[in-house]
């Protein structure tokens, strides 16, 4: 069990991280400490996606090919798109690791950052109107703000 | 007279530019390292929020124009769409970047080259926007209540 | 009949890359005009000129049944794709038109609602709302559509808040909203980097050959296809996780509950049909027991405790919010019974719900726009004072009911006859049952406004004070509509019906 904990450790210091975000999240009162808790639980699905696009013995997923190999590069590009039937092959055979993931993280990233921005904006809002950034004071000004309301009408 | 800010006035007036040195040479980077718009625009920003901490936001302001700053999230989506529509202008498919210069492979570059910057120029703004949007909703501190 | 000779080649050709790109520029143009006034004019062009595009996709779909669209000229797998098939078509249209509809009503309200300071802001915000919600329902790529997801909610988010000058409590229900929303996206991107990783590929039909070629896949997938139906159930207000909805629903501004009430959910729901036939198939053994078991059962559950919640609810805003709770439920019923006549029961009343709760929440914020009033005690007399608005509020409260000759009846029968065959008898006591509760909230409502006086204003009885002729004309379209479909007047209930149909094939059958 323990081996197999440190086998993985990256996909167990994954789950740790989620299920603390996720946790902070459902447990806080206060509206940015719930915010914190998202930012973590988010930074947990980009660990996840990094250590499965890491190819063990991997290069960077650069292709070393701009001048000399430019007709290479070109063959490359297009094969993709169907257009050249047989790839030229670089000399030596290169293990690369994963591109994808990062482009994955790098937008989840960006999705994340404008989240917290609007939850931020939010808050700060709630600040403004309220006077008070704890969930249960908040619902208690409005329970009795629209008690009064009521009772005017 | 006595400026309690000399030492981070004089250190971040230093920094600033080499900072946005790195925001630019993380830039035109993207291709063979880490980096691209999004890191670019991120670094870029934070000079100017780093000025804006140590000088107070109406310096920064007044370096940067809030209706700037709001024309320029705009401007880069549109660098961006703008590179799509013409593409589709010169006949291909939305973004094949390959129909933008004589063969594909320069194409490819400079398409890559004119989305980075409209991702630049829209990240940039909209975190300063950002900071101005929070920065400017109480009054700023005196100097002697430090 | 063909409408094919009404558009240009080039609308085949680019058509879905330019549904999506159109609305998200002119959202950026919006965003910086100098001139307030013309934000509405080119929102309602940009709406315009996307029914236009959708429903010529729509016609090449009746008859070429399926469009493939490469994004950059690269190829699938490599590249993005945008796939228009019998299943996301009519969801593409009933989008745009929507949004149409929702932004002839929006010139009054939002004059009324928003500061002129937010105005530009507000449309363009709208419009990236609008360009997330069909990239979302019109790509082919699963990580584009998480992108897409996340644009449409991001947005949302902040057009909710946007309800403070009305009502205070929308900062605070935006503020929910944002958590569960981007818990319900982060668990859905768990999901994705799973079946990522099982798969090696994020093009959907790409994904479907690999999975069907290992037979349903390791734990990996079905933990992935676990996490996708939760992160998507709660983008669908499935029960429980629908929590977020009313109080969202209740304080947005009037505009943007019409906007989400109809076309939101359905993106959603839209999105789970994809992932759950064509990407998985309900042949492996786990995604059917998750169907029988999960999505019935949270379906039928949440038919029933929602329609309670309705009855006892004082604002009506909130009333048609659980409703829209409960009709999610019947949606996810019929999804469930994973026949063809099922699927396309719940596509069917998919499309009917969209309509119906539109007409519901325009005429609600006529209401409010004229009144100021959203309690249901308040709706006292309201016939007499807005015969035109109240009618249209009836027509559409008819069709949630299921009363014969309207839409909600046609897909409550198909959906009765579906569950029927296959011998679920106790879900066809809850489908009645259900109904039966909508009597009771909505009928309060009506006899409130037909039987009730309207309270006394400065002394006098009544006035009348008709809702202005930009709200009447989309709830009346829409109310129109709903009997149209149900009284299958022009074909247009038989169109709708095969439309569903065509959508129960794909899903059944494969593409094409």
């Amino acid at each position: 069990m323990l081996s197999l904990l440190l086998d993985q450790y990256n996909y167990a210091v994954v789950i740790i991280l989620m299920m603390t975000g996720l946790y902070v999240v459902f447990a806080s009162r206060n509206l940015i400490k719930k915010l914190v808790g998202l930012s973590i639980f988010q930074t947990s699905v980009f660990l996840l996606y990094i250590t499965i696009g890491k190819v063990s013995g991997g290069q960077p997923p650069i292709v070393e090919s701009h001048g000399s190999d430019h007709a290479n590069s070109e063959t490359l590009l297009f094969a993709s798109i169907g257009e050249v039937d047989s790839v030229a092959q670089s000399s030596s055979e290169v293990l690369y690791s994963n591109p994808l993931p990062h482009v994955l993280i790098l937008t989840a990233i960006v999705v994340g950052v404008a989240t917290l921005a609007i939850g931020l904006s939010l808050v700060v809002r709630v600040r403004e109107v309220y006077g008070t950034i704890e969930e249960d004071k908040i619902e208690e000004y409005d329970r009795i703000y629209y008690k009064e309301i009521l009772e005017r009408q | 007279m006595h400026d309690p800010h000399v030492i981070l006035k004089v250190i971040s007036k230093f920094l600033v530019p080499f900072i946005a040195l790195f925001a630019f040479y993380v830039q035109f980077h993207g291709d063979f390292g880490p980096g691209g718009g999004f890191q670019a625009g991120v670094i870029l920003a934070a000079a100017v929020i780093l000025y804006a901490l140590i000088f107070g936001l109406d310096a920064a302001k007044k370096a940067f124009p809030p209706s700037w700053v709001r024309v320029g999230m705009s401007l880069g989506v549109l660098l961006y769409g703008g590179t799509g529509v013409l593409t589709w202008i010169l006949g291909g498919d939305f973004l094949s970047y390959g129909v933008l210069a004589h063969d594909p492979a320069h194409g490819q570059h400079y398409g890559i080259i004119a989305v980075e910057l409209g991702i630049l120029c829209s990240v940039t703004n909209v975190m300063i926007a950002i900071f101005y949007a929070f920065g400017s909703r109480q009054p700023e501190v005196d100097e002697d209540n430090w | 009949m063909s409408f094919m000779s009404l558009f240009p080649q080039w609308i085949f050709e680019q058509g879905p890359a330019f549904l999506i790109v159109l609305p998200l520029l002119m959202g950026a143009i919006i965003a910086i005009l100098p001139n307030r006034s013309m934000a509405w004019w080119f929102t309602f062009f940009v709406t315009l000129i996307c029914t236009y595009t959708a429903f010529g996709l729509f016609q090449h779909i009746y008859f070429d049944s399926f469009l493939l669209y490469t994004m950059g000229g690269w190829a699938p797998p490599h590249g993005i794709s945008l796939i228009v098939d019998g299943l996301s078509a009519p969801i593409l249209l009933l989008i745009s038109v929507m949004a149409m509809l929702t932004v002839i009503y929006a010139l009054p309200a939002s004059i009324s609602e928003i500061e002129p300071k937010k105005r530009g802001p507000f449309y363009a915000a709208f419009l990236i709302c609008f360009a997330g919600l069909m990239g979302m329902v019109i790509t082919g790529d699963a990580f584009n559509v998480f992108v897409f997801l996340e644009v449409s909610s991001i947005s949302t988010y902040a057009l909710v808040a946007m309800g403070a000058a009305r009502d205070r409590r929308s900062l605070a229900a935006a503020y929910n909203y944002l958590i569960m929303g981007s818990i319900g996206a982060t668990f859905f991107v768990i999901g994705l980097g799973f079946l990522f990783m099982e798969t090696g590929t994020l093009n959907m039909a790409e994904m479907s050959a690999i999975l069907s070629d290992l037979d349903g896949g390791t734990r990996v997938s079905k933990v992935g296809y676990g996490f996708i139906v939760v992160g998507l159930g709660l983008k669908i207000a499935m029960f429980p996780l629908h929590t977020w909805l009313p109080r969202a629903y209740a304080y947005a501004p009037t505009k943007i509950t019409i906007f989400l009430a109809s076309t939101a959910t359905k993106a959603a729901i839209y999105l789970l049909l994809r992932f759950t036939f064509t990407v998985f198939d309900p042949s492996f053994d786990y995604i059917s027991i998750m169907l029988k078991y999960l999505i019935v059962g949270a379906a039928v559950v949440g038919m029933v405790f929602a329609s309670f919640q309705a009855i006892f609810q004082s604002d009506v805003r909130r009333v048609l919010a659980y409703s829209s709770v409960a009709q999610v439920g019947y949606i996810l019923l019929g999804i469930g019974i994973a026949t063809s006549s099922g699927l396309a029961a719940g596509y069917l009343h998919l499309l009917n719900h969209a309509i119906i709760k539109g007409c519901l929440f325009i005429s609600v914020g006529a209401f409010w726009y004229r009144f100021g009033i959203t309690r249901v005690d308040d709706f006292s007399g309201l016939f007499k004072t807005m015969p035109l608005t109240m009618g249209a509020f009836t027509l559409g409260g008819l069709s949630l009911i299921g009363v014969p000759f309207t839409a909600g009846f046609v897909s409550k029968v198909k959906l009765i006859l579906a569950a029927a065959e296959q011998e679920m008898w106790w879900a066809v006591l809850v489908i009645v049952f259900s109904s039966v509760l909508a009597i009771v909230y909505i009928g309060r409502i009506i006899m409130a406004a037909y039987f009730g006086s309207p309270p006394k204003i400065n002394g006098s009885t009544f006035t009348k004070n008709e809702a202005p002729f930009m709200m009447l004309f989309p709830m009346w379209v829409l109310g129109l509509m709903s009997i149209a479909i149900g009284l299958n007047a022009f074909g247009i209930g038989d169109t709708f019906v095969s439309a569903s149909e065509i959508a129960a094939s794909v899903l059944l059958g494969g593409r094409g």
